[in-house]
């Protein structure tokens, strides 16, 4: 067996701690003022020109292939459906990508529709959430993920500050997660609008560049400042989402969620996930030295017996 | 087969001939802004026709109803534009030539032509401007909703056979669900 002495030990811990803690720091710093990719697209969405058709929940079906639904798209008794004693109106599901809900304004002004879908975070906490990496943020700005990887964990629908990805409960052999994906595979890879846009008959539904649609939301905001409130959901919440809406009752009336931070989910674990690599390479190191050192100890205690122990003996 | 001066010469007058008649032809056609019940009785709006059959547009009775051309037509007719926002540019309108929503507003908006464009442009006021089918349904719904027109989908236009297997309405509307399903 080598000897170590105490010197050596901590000379060689200390070296390990501060290469171990160094490289993640600086990747953290790099990492968080990320604000999605410059190309990335996005979807402008006008709640104020929404009329409740649900064109867009139909084109979504048929792009997506997803089952026939239980009631016929053009159904508008679907907007009197709650659940959970009342509280929760429609959510997405494993076969529906996309729902619209009606709200009625406060100030008992014409009811207000909301389309939801996955609103492609920046920095997208499925994602980071994800410990088989099922998740990818695409250069064009879809949060998409590889469902053949998917262990089922549904750590993304804990993770998700919108209550977007579902699981499909419904299938016994592959439950997978099952999410909108902005159409990527079938259209956005290929510089399509997605099937929901296209059908949007009032436009409430804009697509294009993310940071085109900023100042295209900052304009109509301008030019309308009675029409809309004066705040572009989705530029900041959460480090910014592709998907960004405009309203002209205030965002809580239309179930937005306005509690939620502006930095990106994975910010308030940054730190002490960066420390985690050096927990596990300092700690294997550091216990085996005090145990090698007390080893070490006893085998010198044995060896050499103190006399003034005996001494001490009654 | 070789062409001789003359028939050059013959062709020349002929061109002239034809210039001259299409010179008389337009000196007819009404100079200045179009007014009220100068413009066509009825359009058909169909060239986006597939989930619901084309529009019919009885276009001489919102003549009537309309405060103006530009109402509909922002500055194209030649009238003052109403949203201040153009004012600023067309302030005593700007006769273009064509008045048909269809040739400012595109069929696919968000083509990547479409977008390229809009990027080249994107500080220009028209950058913004919405696509035909969105053109057509804001400015109908827009007044129908205020003035208490229809404005349900099927009051204007009628569904397709297409457009019943895409909402999965009509003939192909889902069975009842089974008593006891979920929902309140």
């Amino acid at each position: 067996m080598t000897k170590i002495t105490r010197r050596r030990f901590l000379a060689a811990s200390l070296a390990g701690g501060a290469a171990v803690t160094l490289a993640p720091a600086r990747k953290a710093m790099a990492s968080g003022s990320f604000e999605g990719y410059p190309e990335g697209m996005g979807v402008l969405v006008d709640l104020t020109r929404c009329v409740g058709c649900r064109s867009c929940e139909a084109a979504c079906n048929k792009e997506q292939q997803l089952p026939a639904p239980a009631e016929p798209f053009d159904d508008p008794s679907v907007f009197d459906q709650t659940f959970h004693g009342g509280t929760q109106k429609r959510r997405t599901d494993e076969n529906h990508y996309t729902v619209v809900n009606r709200y009625q304004p406060e100030d008992g002004g014409a009811p207000v529709y909301r389309k939801i879908q996955c609103n492609h975070c920046n920095e997208p906490a499925c994602l980071t959430s994800c410990f088989v990496n099922a998740y990818t943020k695409t250069r064009e700005g879809a949060v998409i993920y590889n469902p053949d990887v998917c262990v089922g964990c549904r750590n993304c629908m804990v993770a998700c500050p919108f209550n977007i990805p579902a699981y499909a409960y419904s299938s016994v052999l592959n439950p997978r997660i099952r999410k909108c994906i902005f159409c990527y595979d079938t259209r956005l890879k290929n510089g399509k609008p997605p099937a929901c846009v296209e059908a949007c008959p009032q436009e409430a539904l804009t697509f294009g560049h993310r940071k085109n649609l900023l100042k295209i939301a900052r304009e109509r905001i301008k030019l309308n400042p009675d029409r809309y409130v004066d705040h572009i959901y989705g530029e900041k919440e959460v480090g910014g989402t592709a998907w960004l809406y405009l309203s002209g009752v205030p965002f809580e009336q239309a179930g937005f969620n306005t509690t939620l931070q502006q930095e990106p989910i994975i910010n308030n674990v940054k730190d002490f996930l960066s420390m985690v690599p050096m927990v596990l390479a300092i700690w294997p190191a550091m216990f085996s030295g005090f145990h090698l050192l007390a080893k070490h100890r006893e085998a010198h205690a044995e060896d050499h017996a103190h006399p003034q122990q005996e001494e001490d003996k009654p | 087969m070789r062409i001789t001066k003359e028939e050059i010469a013959m062709q020349v007058t002929r061109n002239c001939l034809l210039v001259a008649l299409v010179a008389l032809a337009l000196a007819w056609l009404p100079v200045g802004p179009a007014r009220a019940g100068e413009g066509p009785d009825q359009v058909t709006l169909d060239s986006l026709a597939s989930l619901y059959q084309g529009v019919n547009f009885d276009h001489a009775a919102h003549e009537g109803m309309a405060e103006s051309c530009a109402t509909c037509h922002h500055h194209t007719t030649g009238a003052a534009p109403l949203n201040p926002a153009c004012q600023g540019c067309h302030e005593a309108g700007q006769q273009a030539a064509t008045v048909a929503c269809r040739d400012c507003h595109l069929a696919e908006p968000f083509s990547a032509e479409a977008l390229r464009a809009k990027d080249e442009n994107i500080h220009l006021f028209h950058t913004d401007q919405v696509g035909l089918k969105a053109a057509y349904h804001l400015a109908c719904m827009g007044c129908h909703k205020e003035t208490g027109g229809p404005v349900g989908c099927q009051d204007c236009h009628a569904r397709t056979e297409a457009g019943d297997a895409f909402f999965h309405a009509g003939a192909y509307a889902p069975p009842p669900a089974p008593a006891g399903g979920h929902g309140e």
